[in-house]
C-alpha cells in the first residue's frame, strides 16, 4: 500500500491512537493505587510533620493512628459537624476526607462550606492541626499549621506546592523558613484574628507590637510569600468562630 | 548528522561509540546544538531534579529513538511529525506516571518539568535527524549519546548554580559545614535566577569552544 494514500494515513493514525491510548490507560490504572496510597501517605505525614512528628512514606498511616487521636469537621458557625476517633465516625463525613479544594469553592459560592480540624496528642500535649490551601504564583500552596492547646499559639508549620520556582517560592518548604513561625500567635491581645504576615524586607520593619504576628518573606519569592500570607489569613480565619467557642 | 550507518558493524566499533561521545562532546545538543536550553534553565537550581530530568531524557530519548527507528518505513511521510509527538507525548506521560508511583518526592519536584520534556527540542531533533533514517541499534546510541550530552550539561549547571546560590550540594549545606559564612561570604542568590543558568552555559560553551578549536567558526 501506498505510505503516502489518504486512506494508509488515516489507517495508521487510528492504529497508533487507540495503541497508545490503551497502553497509557493500562499504566494508568496499574499505577494509580500507588499514587493514590502516595498521596494518602503524603498527607497524613504533612499532618504529622506540622505536630513535629517525623514520619516516612512507610510509616505515616500506623503513627497517623497512633498521634491524631481525633478528626473533627466544623461548620462556619464554629460547630463541630463530624467527630471521628478510634475508627469510629459520629456525624457526616470524616475530617480527613473532606476536600479543601471543593469546600473552598463552595465558601465562594456563598453556599454552606465545613473546615476539617485534627486533634493530635503527643507526650501529653494536645495539638490542633489545621490544612491550609491556597493560590501560588504557579499553581496551589498548601500547607498544615498546628496549634497549641491555646488555639492561638503556632507550635509548628509546614508548607508545600505545586510548582513555585525553585530556589525562590519553593523555598516556602525549608526548615528555616517554616521555623519562623513557630510561637507566633494568630489573634492580637485584645482577641481579634489577625493571622500571621509573611513580610516583604522582614518581620523586624513592623511596629513591635506586629512583630509577634509576622515572619520575613522570602527574597525574589514576593508573590509566593503574599500567597502564603493570604492562604493562611482566610484559612485561619474559617476556625475563628469555632475558637471563639471554645474559649 | 544524518549519515547512514553501515550494515555488518560491531556493536561498539569506533563509528557505534562515536555516536555516543560526539553528542557528549564536539556535538553536544546545549552546547554546540544549542537545543533543550529552556529546561536547562528550569531545572537546575538544584542538583537533585536536574539528575532526575537528565535520566527522564534519558529514557525518553533512548526508548523513543528505538521506537521511531522500528516504525521508520512505516510511517508516513506527511504525518511524520505528528506520529513523532504522539510517541514523545506517550513517553513523557509514562515516565511521569511511574516517578509519582514510584519517586512521589522526585516527582513533585520535578512537577511540570517532566510533562515538558514533551516539548524538548532535542527529543524531536534526534527522531527527525537520526532515527528516521537509521537502524535501531545505532538509533538508540545516538539516543543514549544526546541524552548524557544533554544531562552532563544540567549537571554541571546545577552543580555550580546550587553550589553558589544555595550554598548546597544535594541539599546539604556545604559551605556552612566548612564555616565560610563565618568568614562573611554571602549566598549568591543571583545564581538561583535563570539568567545566571543562561550566563553558566554560556561560560561552558566559552571553555569548550576555547579548547576544541574545531568548534569556532569563521
Amino acid at each position: 500500500m501506498d505510505s503516502n494514500s489518504n486512506s494508509y494515513i488515516f489507517i495508521y493514525s487510528v492504529v497508533m491512537v487507540v495503541i497508545v491510548a490503551a497502553v497509557l490507560s493500562t499504566a494508568a490504572t496499574v499505577l494509580k493505587p500507588m499514587q493514590e496510597q502516595n498521596i494518602r501517605n503524603e498527607k497524613m505525614s504533612a499532618i504529622l510533620a506540622s505536630a513535629s512528628i517525623e514520619s516516612t512514606a512507610k510509616n505515616a498511616e500506623e503513627l497517623y493512628n497512633k498521634y491524631v487521636t481525633q478528626e473533627l469537621v466544623v461548620n462556619a458557625n464554629g460547630d463541630i459537624v463530624g467527630t471521628y476517633a478510634n475508627g469510629n465516625l459520629d456525624g457526616d463525613i470524616r475530617a480527613f476526607k473532606v476536600n479543601l479544594k471543593t469546600e473552598q469553592y463552595k465558601q465562594r459560592q456563598g453556599e454552606d462550606f465545613v473546615s476539617p480540624l485534627y486533634v493530635v496528642q503527643n507526650n501529653g500535649e494536645t495539638l490542633y492541626v489545621i490544612p491550609m490551601l491556597g493560590k501560588g504564583l504557579w499553581g496551589p500552596v498548601w500547607g498544615n499549621v498546628a496549634l497549641k492547646e491555646d488555639l492561638n499559639t503556632v507550635a509548628g508549620i509546614i508548607f508545600d506546592h505545586k510548582g513555585e520556582t525553585p530556589g525562590l517560592g519553593a523555598e516556602i518548604t525549608e526548615s528555616g523558613f517554616e521555623h519562623q513561625f513557630v510561637g507566633k500567635t494568630i489573634f492580637k491581645d485584645n482577641g481579634d484574628f489577625i493571622s500571621v504576615k509573611i513580610q516583604k524586607g522582614g518581620a523586624k520593619t513592623l511596629p513591635a507590637d506586629m512583630q509577634n504576628h509576622a515572619v520575613d518573606a522570602i527574597s525574589g519569592g514576593t508573590i509566593t510569600s503574599d500567597a502564603v500570607s493570604e492562604m493562611m489569613k482566610d484559612c485561619l480565619n474559617n476556625y475563628v468562630p469555632y475558637i471563639k467557642n471554645q474559649k | 548528522m544524518s549519515e547512514q550507518v553501515q550494515q555488518k558493524e560491531s556493536l561498539f566499533s569506533a563509528k557505534h561509540r562515536r555516536l555516543i561521545t560526539d553528542a557528549i562532546g564536539k556535538d553536544n545538543p546545549i552546547t554546540v546544538q544549542v537545543l533543550g536550553i529552556c529546561s536547562a534553565l528550569a531545572v537546575t537550581a538544584k542538583l537533585e531534579p536536574a539528575i532526575v530530568m537528565s535520566i527522564s531524557v534519558l529514557f525518553v530519548l533512548g526508548a523513543g529513538n528505538v521506537i521511531i527507528s522500528l516504525l521508520r518505513n512505516t510511517i508516513p511521510q506527511r504525518i511524520r511529525i505528528i506520529v513523532q509527538l504522539v510517541i514523545i507525548a506517550a513517553l513523557v506521560i509514562l515516565v511521569d506516571q511511574v516517578l509519582k508511583a514510584y519517586a512521589y518526592d522526585v516527582s513533585k519536584q520535578l512537577s511540570v518539568f517532566v510533562g515538558l520534556i514533551i516539548t524538548n527540542c532535542i527529543i524531536m531533533g534526534r527522531f527527525e535527524a537520526f532515527a528516521m533514517a537509521n537502524k535501531p541499534w545505532p538509533s538508540f546510541l545516538d539516543g543514549i549519546g544526546n541524552s548524557i550530552g544533554y544531562g552532563l550539561i544540567l549537571i554541571i549547571v546545577a552543580f555550580f548554580r546550587e553550589l553558589l546560590g544555595s550554598g548546597s550540594i544535594f541539599g546539604w549545606n556545604v559551605f556552612e559545614a566548612i564555616g565560610l559564612y563565618d568568614l562573611g561570604y554571602v549566598n549568591n542568590g543571583l545564581m538561583i535566577l535563570p539568567p545566571m543558568a543562561l550566563i553558566t552555559v554560556g561560560i561552558i560553551i566559552w571553555v569548550q569552544r576555547s579548547r576544541n578549536p574545531e568548534l569556532i567558526k569563521d
